[in-house]
């Protein structure tokens, strides 16, 4: 019922995608939504099943069970109709070594059945929007990093594309490639295509993203827009005191959860109590009150708390 | 595994409603794909090394056989296997054709064959390009189509090039006239040459059907000198096991057993059993392997 009717505004989306390699699960029904014209920051930490997600997406992986479409396409029966709409990048550039960049593409451009006459022109112009048109003749093997990863995003920039799939696409680059990616990101969001791209690291989509889904251990284990991802932290109230002891016991008869000693200092989730109550009934208690403070938990902490961390210190 | 075709098939079906740029989308495709291999570095190394080869027969043989201008005494009895060739060399240059396709089919066009058919599928998987051909979409058994038209035309380049250097080089190195074949009836040149060009067809049919076979070990894997290596095992043991009496029972059934059966082409009357055998031969590999990296390549994951 809400495959038929969100199909048309939504990009993409899945119903219990799944896929298992030899009994294990890499992808453990995932219901994908992302918005037409979003930026969507599909995150999680490497081995979490993003790739495996997207390449079942891009109908190089058959599900294992579950379904899902491209543009309100079904994929993978659908995909050699609709991936002409779809610019992706996937796992890294892969090209030619022994072509030029402009080779390359043509050779991707070739491929294309239904693209129209003209792929000179077309290949000139995704070049030039990636900043490679000097470096056009050039044999890729002799590409930078950089240069590899941008001539990726022309080649997914060959068509007019409706969406664009981008799997780590920072991977291995300097900051300053990493910034050139992240610029391209943000002009192929201004024309209106929805960009889907995925990360292991939140800092590198959280400037650029509208919204964002996690992924941990082959579940979806978080969806939606970044205001609704930062409304899933609990506020924790902190209070620094030396009667840390003291303290506790008033958290408690306060019913605060998750009570945190530390060394005078002591923090609680905040919940539904007024922190005014909390600091007057710390003085009526007599607790020496240093500071108090309400503290909302980062995205960064927000991420970390949902896909877990191998050696959490905290915990 | 028929999901795939399915949605190959319909967009065909739509781009028929526009059979023009159909056509030219898949023209395209093909001329790129051609480009690429007929262009690779590797490739026309390939290439001038089989060139070399009948030119070396050639010199080779003049120099072992220089009573070659006695003219026409080497008629002989009608002999038959590989080596009755070498005695009609003597008498005219067109034999060092069938020559250097004899000798050359033991190893040297089968590597050739190997080389690109290998290389294929696991070539682009090694180099990751495989998902994004599929990704752009080229479609899984269009991008299959136009690898095996590829390596059929690679494979009839190959061998025209062996024929036609060989009866260059059988022209300038030996005298030239109407050709005795192996029976001993004598042909006029030109019809000794239409025969040249049916050997070279027929040597063309078998490498059609090895090439299917080199295609289908290629969807197996994406290390493309893995596959390589693979066909020339089996081409090598196929003919190690053709060699061994005890194995007759299955040897008509080996992938290279008839490809050497077009000395039946030099001698009249022209007994076509063994060419038929042989041509049944290599359509029935041709199909069942092109039919396995079918099967192989639309049915499982790409994961390079």
């Amino acid at each position: 019922m809400t495959a038929t009717t969100g199909a048309a505004e939504l990009a993409i989306s899945s119903d219990g995608l799944t896929k298992r390699f030899r009994g294990q699960l890499a992808v453990d029904h995932a219901d994908l939504a992302v918005p037409q014209g979003s930026v969507y920051g599909f995150l999680g930490p490497n081995g979490s099943g993003k790739t495996t997600t997207i390449r079942m997406l891009l109908g190089l992986a058959y599900p294992s069970s579950g379904s899902a479409r491209l543009l309100g396409v079904p994929v993978p029966d659908g995909a050699v109709a609709v991936l002409s709409r779809v610019g992706s990048l996937v796992e890294g550039p892969a090209f030619y070594p022994y072509l030029s960049g402009w080779d390359n593409l043509a050779r991707y451009d070739a491929a294309d059945r239904s693209a129209p006459p003209g792929p000179a022109a077309r290949i000139g112009a995704a070049l030039d929007r990636v900043g490679l048109t000097a470096a056009a003749r050039k044999k890729y093997r002799n590409y930078s990093l950089g240069m590899k990863q941008r001539l990726a995003i022309a080649a997914g920039l060959l068509r007019p594309r409706e969406l664009i799939i981008l799997d780590e696409p920072t991977n291995g680059l300097d900051p300053q490639g990493t910034r050139e990616v992240r610029a391209l990101v943000r002009q192929i969001a201004a024309d209106g295509i929805t960009v889907f791209v995925s990360s292991h690291l939140l800092a590198e989509v959280e400037q650029v993203c509208s919204h964002v889904g996690v992924m941990r251990a082959g579940k979806l284990v978080f969806q939606g827009s970044l205001p609704e991802l930062r409304r899933t932290g609990s506020p924790r109230i902190v209070v620094r005191t030396a009667d840390v002891a003291v303290a506790g016991k008033v958290f408690a008869k306060l019913g605060l959860a998750d009570p945190a000693p530390g060394e005078d200092v002591i923090t609680a989730e905040l919940g539904a109590a007024e922190p005014e109550l909390i600091c007057a009934e710390l003085v009526h208690a007599g607790v020496g009150v240093r500071g108090l403070s309400v503290e909302s938990p980062s995205l960064e902490d927000l991420f970390v708390g949902l896909t877990g961390e191998g050696f959490d210190v905290d915990h | 595994m028929s999901t795939i075709d399915q949605a190959d098939l319909a967009t065909g079906a739509t781009g028929a409603g526009e059979p023009a740029a159909y056509v030219r989308g898949n023209l395209r495709f093909i001329r790129n794909e051609m480009r690429l291999v007929f262009f690779r570095r590797r490739n026309l190394l390939l290439l001038a090394v089989v060139v070399l080869f009948p030119l070396l027969i050639g010199i080779g043989l003049k120099l072992a056989a220089p009573q070659s201008h006695g003219g026409e005494g080497g008629g002989g009895g009608p002999a038959s296997g590989g080596a009755a060739f070498f005695n009609q060399l003597a008498g005219n240059g067109v034999f060092l054709t069938f020559i250097a396709l004899s000798l050359l089919l033991i190893l040297v066009l089968p590597v050739v064959i190997a080389v690109v058919s290998g290389d294929s599928v696991a070539g682009e998987a090694g180099y990751g390009t495989l998902r994004y051909l599929l990704a752009v979409p080229a479609g899984r058994t269009r991008l299959l189509a136009v690898k095996y038209l590829t390596i059929l035309t690679w494979g009839v380049v190959a061998t025209f090039i062996v024929s036609a250097v060989a009866l260059l080089a059988g022209v300038i190195l030996f005298p030239i006239g109407p050709v005795t074949l192996l029976s001993g009836t004598t042909v006029s040149l030109a019809a000794g040459l239409v025969r040249v060009l049916f050997v070279t067809l027929y040597v063309c049919a078998a490498m059609a059907a090895l090439g299917a076979i080199g295609l289908a070990i290629s969807t197996f894997t994406e290390h493309a000198i893995g596959a390589i290596a693979a066909i020339m095992i089996l081409v090598v043991a196929s003919e190690v096991v053709d060699q061994i009496p005890q194995f007759a029972t299955v040897a008509p059934y080996l992938p290279t057993h008839w490809w050497n059966s077009f000395d039946s082409l030099l001698r009249t009357p022209l007994d076509t059993t063994a060419l038929w055998h042989g041509l049944l031969s290599f359509v029935v590999y041709a199909v069942v392997f092109c039919a396995i990296a079918w099967a192989r390549f639309t049915s499982s994951d790409v994961t390079s």
